[in-house]
């Protein structure tokens, strides 16, 4: 029992709600974001070093006892990820310093983005499964003020699919917790998980496979696997680059935790059905994802189709649940957070000085702008999996733990996926980074300097993540231990 | 009582969804409140109905109702709530902006070449 892990939820919540009264002036909501989101980042890192010292941390809320009251649980998962979100929202947020514009800061943009932080490293932490939805919630809320936020007709029209695919996301969200409450009759994920496993050792009920089917659809809704990915390009295409930035780091990749946690809790025992329904599925997400990647001229479009093909990417590794894999998923994961919150900054910055985000109408930057560049051909091939980068060594373990569950088609897909990736990406490289220097009408507007921090820390970041893998790794596979062995979870919440 | 309830609820998801398919934005947000009437009836009708008596200490009975789904739609109400208040202004604004409220009309193709 430490109050320690509610601190990220706590941090951004105080601030967010201070910063609504300051909306007047801009320089101070600026210095009370940077500083919070700083803070927030050392407390996150601060978790992750207690969380390895003395293993699982837990926190029952109003002192209830652990199945009756709402707990929160980080384990080295939750916590590698409320470390990672940090740090990409203090990067997203100096970049919105110069790249968000004023109007939008003073209509309350930085509360929004910090009660966003609230909703993710909430749905990160929490071990309750209807506290969860609630913190969805908080994050879905804020998103939907940060994709409206401005105005302009296609925010408004996007937003419009956006809510309403999330609305409908929510009440099947709500449908399922209230099936599986009706079957177990507990809310308490650890407590949860010891119900099922008594159902299912008894005999194998098909209720429990229609509730991971249901959860299946509503957390794929959320982090856009492959039939259910419909509404993502349109709706992440419309807000500006740092919006861009924390929806596509941060929101898939809340739904694909929520997949990774509910599965290694709940459905593992479960009879093969749902394993097999989420490799299928996430093969298909690679495929999906790689077609648009490699269809579109327009460069946003090509890093949010890049999403989803790392959504399926992760998700493989998952579904095969050996520890090779969920080591190598865990690793992606959180490389991919970093590397696509980096990307979108430098589209974003790419789109800013072009003026369009029409690919065939941009060229020769790298004369101009040659840090731009090189920091954007760095997180090309850090995307792609080129050693010794970062994505190299969670798509290896991923491959690796396929081969070893003998799903080489799977793996060979993914190995084939990442080549085409880098295909999708270099053509961003081609055409609007080499090539004949052109003159842009906007360029000058463009505070390019103060906007290349951000990216430049975020790529420098994943260098050291990919180069330093020796020294994270240890901490991953304690991660991924946790999800291979849902008694450490289950101990650490319902035996203290 | 179980069984009037989940006809309800079907017959609530079943216009929710007519509703929702329709193309008049107004049409779809009434859909969207009327779907999340219909999960709140659910997770109130999967605790139990009419299992005992009110859950307080004093009442000495032998059984008592489950509190706890009440609690629950409690909860998920105030965020329907929510929810469809932002949607009707976004609804309202966008008709003002967009000049229309059919969604057949808001297809994007940005960034489609």
């Amino acid at each position: 029992m430490i109050n320690f892990l509610i601190l990220p939820i706590l941090i951004p919540l105080i601030t967010g709600v201070l910063l609504i009264f300051a909306n007047k002036s801009i320089k101070l909501q600026r210095w009370i974001a940077g500083l919070s989101a700083f803070l927030t980042v050392i407390v996150a890192a601060l978790l992750v070093q207690k969380v390895r010292n003395d293993g699982v941390q837990t926190l029952n809320l109003s002192n209830w006892d652990a199945p009756f009251g709402i707990t929160l649980v980080s384990d080295m998962f939750s916590a590698l990820l409320v470390l990672t979100t940090s740090i990409v929202a203090l990067a997203c947020v100096i970049y919105s310093f110069k790249g968000i514009g004023e109007d939008r800061e003073k209509f309350h943009y930085y509360s929004a983005v910090n009660f966003l932080i609230v909703g993710v490293n909430g749905a990160f932490t929490t071990g309750d499964i209807f506290n969860l939805f609630v913190f969805f919630e908080v994050m879905l809320m804020s998103s939907y003020v940060l994709i409206i936020l401005g105005g302009t007709k296609i925010q408004l029209r996007e937003s419009i699919k956006y809510i309403l695919v999330n609305v409908i996301s929510s009440a099947l969200f709500v449908i399922s917790i209230a099936y599986l409450y009706s079957v177990v009759g507990t809310l308490n994920i650890a407590h949860i998980s010891v119900r099922l496993s008594e159902i299912s050792g008894v005999s194998q009920p098909g209720i429990i496979t229609v509730l991971g089917v249901l959860f299946l659809i509503v957390f794929g809704l959320k982090g856009a696997i492959f039939p259910l990915y419909f509404w993502l390009p349109g709706s992440y295409y419309a807000p500006p680059a740092p919006v861009m930035a924390l929806f596509g780091a941060l929101l898939t990749k809340v739904g694909v935790y929520s997949i990774t946690r509910t599965y290694s809790m709940f459905f593992y025992q479960e009879s093969g059905f749902i394993q097999q329904l989420l490799i299928i599925l996430a093969i298909l997400t690679v495929i999906a994802g790689i077609i648009g990647a490699l269809a579109y001229w327009d460069v946003k479009k090509i890093v949010i189709y890049n999403i989803i093909v790392a959504v399926g990417v992760i998700l493989f590794g998952v579904a095969t649940m050996n520890i090779d894999a969920l080591t190598g998923s865990v690793f992606y994961l959180i490389h991919d957070m970093i590397i696509k919150a980096a990307l979108f900054l430098l589209v974003g910055l790419m789109a800013a000085i072009a003026g369009t985000s029409n690919l065939r109408s941009m060229g020769g930057m790298i004369k101009r702008y040659p840090g731009l560049g090189w920091t954007f051909f760095l997180a090309a091939l850090a995307l792609s999996g080129i050693p010794p980068l970062s994505g190299f060594v969670g798509k290896l373990l991923i491959v690796q733990g396929g081969f070893s569950s003998e799903h080489y088609w799977g793996a060979a897909i993914v190995l084939i996926s990442s080549l085409l990736v880098l295909i999708s990406i270099m053509k961003i490289f081609i055409n609007g980074i080499w090539g004949k220097p052109r003159s842009f009408e906007t360029e000058n507007s463009v505070p390019y300097r103060k906007l290349m921090i951000a990216p430049v820390m975020l790529v420098v970041l994943s260098i050291f993540y990919g180069v330093g893998a020796d020294f994270v790794y240890p901490y991953i596979s304690q991660a991924a231990e946790t999800l291979t062995n849902a008694n450490i979870y289950i101990d650490a919440v319902l035996k203290e | 009582m179980e069984i009037l309830m989940a006809f309800i609820i079907g017959i609530l998801f079943m216009s929710a969804t007519y509703l929702m398919l329709s193309r008049s934005i107004v049409r779809i947000i009434i859909g969207t409140t009327v779907l999340s009437h219909g999960a709140h009836l659910l997770i109130l009708t999967m605790g139990g109905l009419k299992g005992g008596s009110a859950p307080l200490v004093g009442e000495n009975a032998s059984a008592y109702t489950d509190p706890l789904p009440q609690a629950l739609i409690l909860t998920a109400i105030v965020i329907a709530f929510g929810v469809t208040a932002l949607f009707l202004v976004l609804g309202y604004r966008s008709y003002k902006e967009l000049g229309t409220d059919n969604m057949e009309k808001l297809r994007g193709t940005e960034g489609n070449d």
